[in-house]
């Protein structure tokens, strides 16, 4: 796929269709992917991959370098999509500047997975079908894929491409793989089992901002957390009040936008499980506003900036008859 | 401190048109409700961020109130639809978090009921009394010694 993907990415710059590729690259290991803008066919060449670990989510950092006077040619696995039609939808990106090919994707890789087994010193990563051989300085090693995929991956939503101009490979599906079972474990748990759960979880915050950072939903020009004026502008938090503050805040600005990408879980430095936080918005609109899923299709409307006369009372949360 | 003891300090937002004329139809006829509740104008109870609400918790309130017109008569028409589904929400990511779910509220309050006004205040004020104090949502740089 990487070369197929390389090589139309070299055609559709020489013939000046697109001027820039947006596509991922490889840092110091294997493991270390980040995504990047490629603008000649050398750069391609070099340091062009498309692997296993090419989690990052290729539709925020198109918002952030999109040029509006050339084309882009941007590459995107299906949950980028989403991300994708929900930034056209938001009228967040330029889709007339944008040249999108859909990839397929088989589930990425979580590196801490295979850390997590005492492997050390790696010097290379290769995955072929369901096994993946790790090199490392003191031999090497085997691991079944479906072991040590990220567990976004394991809880993959969909197959299937919510918007491109030309697609690779075959067209996936929509799926159903339980990404709701662990809200609804914490949702059976006691309001004091929930709340040491979170404090746990919650109380391992920097504040960092990588979770907002990463996030395809989150593309204020200003933002709440930057604003000195609300008092929770960017700072460690100095209170457990603060940690919650800022969690309940920045799930709750991306509530009805979250198109359950699982960006901020994998970006976080402390493994917070984040995307926890966005599932239960999602899950309460699916209950509450009828199923939606986020980035579906260009021009949908979000449930929180929607109502029907009709509507739960808040006073359902209380009662429990959720 | 003793429960006896314990005054609860309740913020209720009330919204300009309906439930703040609520609150002084209420008092023209000298309807009792507990002091512990400090009223806060808001143009709409859809001007009331989630924020806001955070941020009472944070600066010692025990409970939060968010009071508003009855849905359908909302005096921008369309404003306490938006409140139901955010608040909506929003209480139930408290309870998610493991917050007590009884220290948020919402009220539809008219502002020709006075009486109801009275008597919603009278038992948000006695559910908190009993739930004690916030203690799942303070920040302890705000609480004075």
């Amino acid at each position: 796929m990487q070369e197929a993907m390389k090589k139309r990415a070299k055609e559709l710059l020489a013939s000046g269709e697109v001027t820039r590729v947006i596509g991922w690259k490889k840092n110091e290991f294997d493991y270390d992917i980040t995504p990047a803008v490629f603008e000649s066919a050398e750069e391609i060449d070099r340091d062009f991959r498309y692997d296993d670990f090419c989690g990052p989510n290729l539709s925020k950092f198109t918002f952030k370098n999109q040029k509006n006077d050339t084309k882009t040619l941007v590459f995107l696995k299906p949950c980028d999509t989403y991300s994708m039609t929900q930034l056209i939808t938001e009228h967040r990106v330029n889709r007339d500047a944008l040249y999108l090919i859909g990839i397929p994707c088989f589930g990425k890789i979580d590196i801490e997975k295979i850390r997590a087994d005492g492997t050390d010193g790696i010097l290379s990563i290769a995955s072929e079908g369901a096994d993946v051989t790790v090199k490392t300085l003191y031999g090497d090693k085997t691991y079944v894929k479906a072991d040590v995929m990220a567990e976004r991956c394991l809880a993959c939503k969909s197959k299937y491409h919510t918007i491109y101009d030309e697609l690779m490979g075959e067209e996936g599906e929509v799926m159903e793989t339980g990404r709701f079972n662990e809200v609804e474990k914490l949702e059976a748990m006691t309001p004091d089992e929930r709340f040491g759960f979170w404090r746990g979880e919650l109380s391992r915050c920097i504040r960092c901002n990588a979770c907002r950072n990463a996030c395809p939903a989150c593309t204020c020009e200003s933002c709440v957390f930057d604003n000195p004026d609300t008092g929770i502008s960017q700072k460690a938090a100095a209170d457990s009040f603060e940690e919650n503050m800022f969690h309940i805040i920045r799930a709750f600005h991306v509530a009805g936008r979250c198109t359950d990408c699982g960006e901020c879980s994998r970006v976080c430095p402390q493994h917070i499980p984040l995307h926890l936080l966005n599932r239960k918005f999602i899950r309460d609109i699916d209950k509450l506003y009828g199923e939606y899923q986020a980035g579906e299709e260009v021009g949908q409307r979000s449930p929180l900036v929607n109502f029907t006369t009709d509507d739960a009372e808040p006073d359902i949360v209380r009662k429990g008859g959720k | 401190m003793p429960i006896s003891e314990f005054k609860p300090k309740i913020v209720a937002f009330c919204c300009n048109w309906c439930s703040y004329a609520g609150a002084d139809l209420a008092g023209t006829n000298r309807l009792n409700y507990p002091a512990d509740v400090k009223i806060i104008r808001v143009p709409c109870s859809c001007r009331v961020n989630p924020i806001f609400i955070l941020r009472a918790f944070q600066r010692g309130a025990d409970g939060v109130i968010l009071c508003g017109c009855h849905p359908g008569d909302c005096h921008y028409t369309t404003g306490n639809y938006y409140t139901r589904r955010r608040m909506t929400l929003l209480f139930s990511m408290l309870d998610y978090l493991g917050i007590e779910k009884e220290r948020t509220r919402v009220e539809w309050v008219s502002a020709a009921e006075g009486a109801k006004f009275a008597a919603v205040m009278q038992d948000f004020v006695k559910t908190v009394t009993e739930l004690g104090e916030n203690k799942r949502l303070e920040d302890r740089r705000c609480k004075k010694p």
